[in-house]
């Protein structure tokens, strides 16, 4: 258990909230798209602006590619959700929840001279807080917490005992 | 022993402790569930308690359009008369586009979506234009390969005719399209019927009053299908807005205003410079300037005139006849005002100051006592704020346009107990629809759907694929040439609309109120 030596209670109590909070606000994300009744991407994506606006409006266009994108969405939101929550292969969550984020935040950044018709979040300017959730995940990946305190530590376990065995 | 025992009891306690934190998710996962579970039921009571007071719970809203299919049937030949950008369009929706077009739509990935579009089994078979540039424009266009289900074999060859009385006597022409400036609307329309073709003629149906006596006459004594050019009422958030009104949830209408914003050169009309800033092409060698002034009269040829005819009140009614009748025809779909009681219109040309006729600036309004209600049109062409097309009604106002949404009156009689009880809120809308965002009744209305509804579009959604609404107009009056049906902008709500345009107009030019008599059917 070398995890627990590095971290003091009160960095793994923050490391952890952070880890649950994260994960509850992306599954709920997950969630509330799945009860919507048809639900579509193409909303957030035709206000596509800057680098990815090209691409957005190409999925738009082409209703096979955003039948998947909007599956996708759905169920990658809440997989990623779970995965944080749980501890379970939290490491492969948290990345791919910061690459979702940052590709979100892309669709839509604060820059300066970009207007949405869609209400945003607060005033920002360059960064935002899908900018800073997707910063986060990116700790969470840096500081992992999971085997401590999460599903992962049967996984790593499981490993540890294998390499003990091959020994 | 003592201590042995000590040791396997303290690690047993280690162990279950770090059993139970690696499971730390699962309290965590069933709060999630049990809080989402009580939103959930939250917002579906909320909804359905409005839903249920506004009488809406068992409204039967089409989501999507019953569209029936326009293709069945034998092949109907279609001829052209004018083909400038207007024919372009309703080609497009007919299913043939110019190469160069394809060309740009497949550059920006747009290709795909017109492709999908339903093949009406029509060919383009006549043009008639009085520029050889915009005919042969149009014969690219008729020819070309690339269209909606393939190559059908149906692409029969397409001939130009130097005039449009050619055209229609061409007994190989089943119908007629008719896109010219409208100072030829009404009499080509007459002549079309009489040579035996259905017709689909752009706004505005006429230009005067005789014109449109004389237009109505002839097609209403035929069995020619009539379709005027109006495609937003084809938006299946008609539909739901006919239902709204239906269900009387805006209680009485008084007043219904109608609008249009524009600020651009081009949405004043003045189109003869391209984007260079360099004339458009054109001059008398190669446009036949005579016919198309037709019985107008003489002036010289200037690319001016040519390309920005709307500017005089020789060819056309300005604004009225450009922009009011669709507004026009959109309320008459929707409430069937019929003919107005009398109009007074004023204005004045205040930011354009060229040689225009046509007034920048312009209000109307209408009344119609015996339904005891205005309807008015107010339009700039100096400033793009959007000012809407909204339904005010005692109980709740609806502004219609790509989406629609119905606002509950802060001091509405029948919603007097919810709005006390906060249950409505009369400062957001209380039920919005957004067709493109699945078509559903969003009675608590989401931020996004409010921001939406502003917005006015040019597609709907059908089985959730975006279609351009004059696909659906055109294919209406394909639908009715093949099976005797009715066209929804048919020449009764022609001649309204018309009666009120030249009204306005009348009322504009003369400097005075004008009325309907109902009797003589006559405007006095």
């Amino acid at each position: 258990m070398k995890g627990t030596k590095t971290f003091t209670t009160f960095q793994l109590t923050t490391l952890v909230l952070l880890r649950l909070m994260i994960g509850w606000q992306i599954l709920y994300e997950g969630i509330s798209k799945l009860l919507i009744p048809n639900w579509s991407s193409a909303v957030f994506l035709r206000e596509s602006q800057w680098v990815l606006s090209g691409f957005s409006n190409w999925i738009i266009s082409h209703d096979g590619v955003l039948q998947v994108v909007n599956f996708m969405n759905i169920w990658g939101l809440i997989a990623i959700g779970l995965g944080l929550i749980l501890g379970l292969f939290t490491r492969v969550a948290a990345i791919a929840g910061a690459t979702l984020i940052f590709v979100y935040f892309l669709n839509s950044p604060p820059l300066l001279g970009l207007e949405y018709s869609l209400p945003t979040e607060g005033n920002c300017l360059i960064f935002n807080k899908t900018l800073i959730e997707a910063v986060g995940l990116l700790i969470l990946v840096a500081f992992p917490t999971s085997s401590i305190m999460g599903l992962d530590m049967f996984i790593s376990r499981f490993k540890k005992s294998k390499i003990k065995k091959e020994e | 022993m003592e201590d042995e025992q000590k040791d396997m009891n303290e690690n047993r306690s280690v162990k279950r402790r770090t059993l139970l934190k690696a499971l730390i998710g699962i309290p965590v996962l069933g709060y999630f569930a049990a809080e989402t579970l009580r939103k959930f039921n939250f917002d579906r009571a909320k909804k359905s308690r409005v839903i249920k007071e506004l009488g809406l719970d068992d409204l039967k809203i089409p989501k999507v359009l019953t569209s029936s299919s326009g293709k069945k049937g034998d092949l109907i030949r279609v001829g052209f008369i004018g083909f400038g950008n207007r024919a372009h369009q309703l080609s497009n929706s007919l299913g043939f586009m110019h190469p160069d077009k394809v060309k740009s739509k497949e550059e920006d990935g747009s290709l795909a979506e017109w492709l999908e579009q339903e093949d009406l089994n029509v060919a383009i078979t006549g043009i008639c234009d009085v520029y050889d540039l915009h005919a042969e424009r149009g014969l690219a266009t008729a020819h070309n390969d690339v269209r909606p289900g393939g190559v059908s074999g149906q692409n029969l060859s397409a001939k130009r005719y130097l005039s449009y009385q050619d055209l229609l006597n061409d007994k190989d022409i089943d119908a007629v399209v008719i896109a010219t400036p409208d100072h030829h609307h009404a009499k080509i329309t007459s002549e079309a019927v009489k040579a035996g073709k259905h017709v689909y003629c752009e706004k505005s149906i006429c230009r005067t009053e005789e014109e449109l006596y004389e237009v109505y006459d002839t097609v209403r004594n035929s069995d020619r299908v009539f379709q005027l050019g109006h495609q937003i009422t084809q938006n299946v958030v008609f539909q739901q807005a006919r239902e709204i009104i239906k269900r009387d949830i805006l209680g009485k209408i008084t007043l219904i205003e109608t609008t249009t914003n524009r600020n651009t050169a081009s949405g004043a009309w003045i189109r003869h410079l391209d984007d260079d800033g360099n004339p458009k092409p054109g001059d008398e060698n190669s446009i036949d300037w005579l016919q198309w002034l037709g019985s107008r009269p003489y002036k010289p040829f200037t690319t001016d005139r040519f390309y920005n005819w709307t500017k005089w009140f020789d060819y056309d009614m300005g604004m009225i006849g450009q922009l009011f009748t669709h507004e026009f025809d959109a309320v008459n779909q929707l409430l069937r005002i019929g003919i107005p009681t009398s109009a007074v219109a004023s204005g004045g040309i205040y930011y354009w100051k060229d040689n225009r006729e046509i007034p920048d600036m312009l209000n109307v309004a209408f009344e119609y006592p015996e339904k005891e209600m205005t309807l008015t049109y107010s339009a700039s062409l100096s400033s793009s704020r959007q000012r809407g097309r909204v339904f005010n009604g005692h109980d709740a106002s609806m502004e219609l346009g790509g989406s629609l949404s119905v606002t509950a009156d802060g001091n509405s009689s029948r919603y007097k107990e919810y709005l006390n009880k906060g249950l409505i809120d009369p400062s957001v809308p209380m039920i919005s629809i957004n067709p493109m965002s699945g078509g559903d009744i969003d009675a608590i209305t989401s931020a996004t759907e409010k921001y939406y509804a502003s917005r006015g579009l040019t597609t709907t959604n059908i089985n959730g694929r975006r279609v351009d609404v004059t696909h659906l107009h055109i294919k209406e009056w394909i639908y009715a040439i093949r099976n005797g049906s009715q066209t929804s902008a048919n020449i009764e709500r022609a001649f309204e609309e018309g009666v009120a345009c030249v009204m306005a107009n009348k009322s504009y030019q003369e400097k005075r109120r004008v009325e309907w008599d109902p009797i003589n059917r006559r405007i006095v």
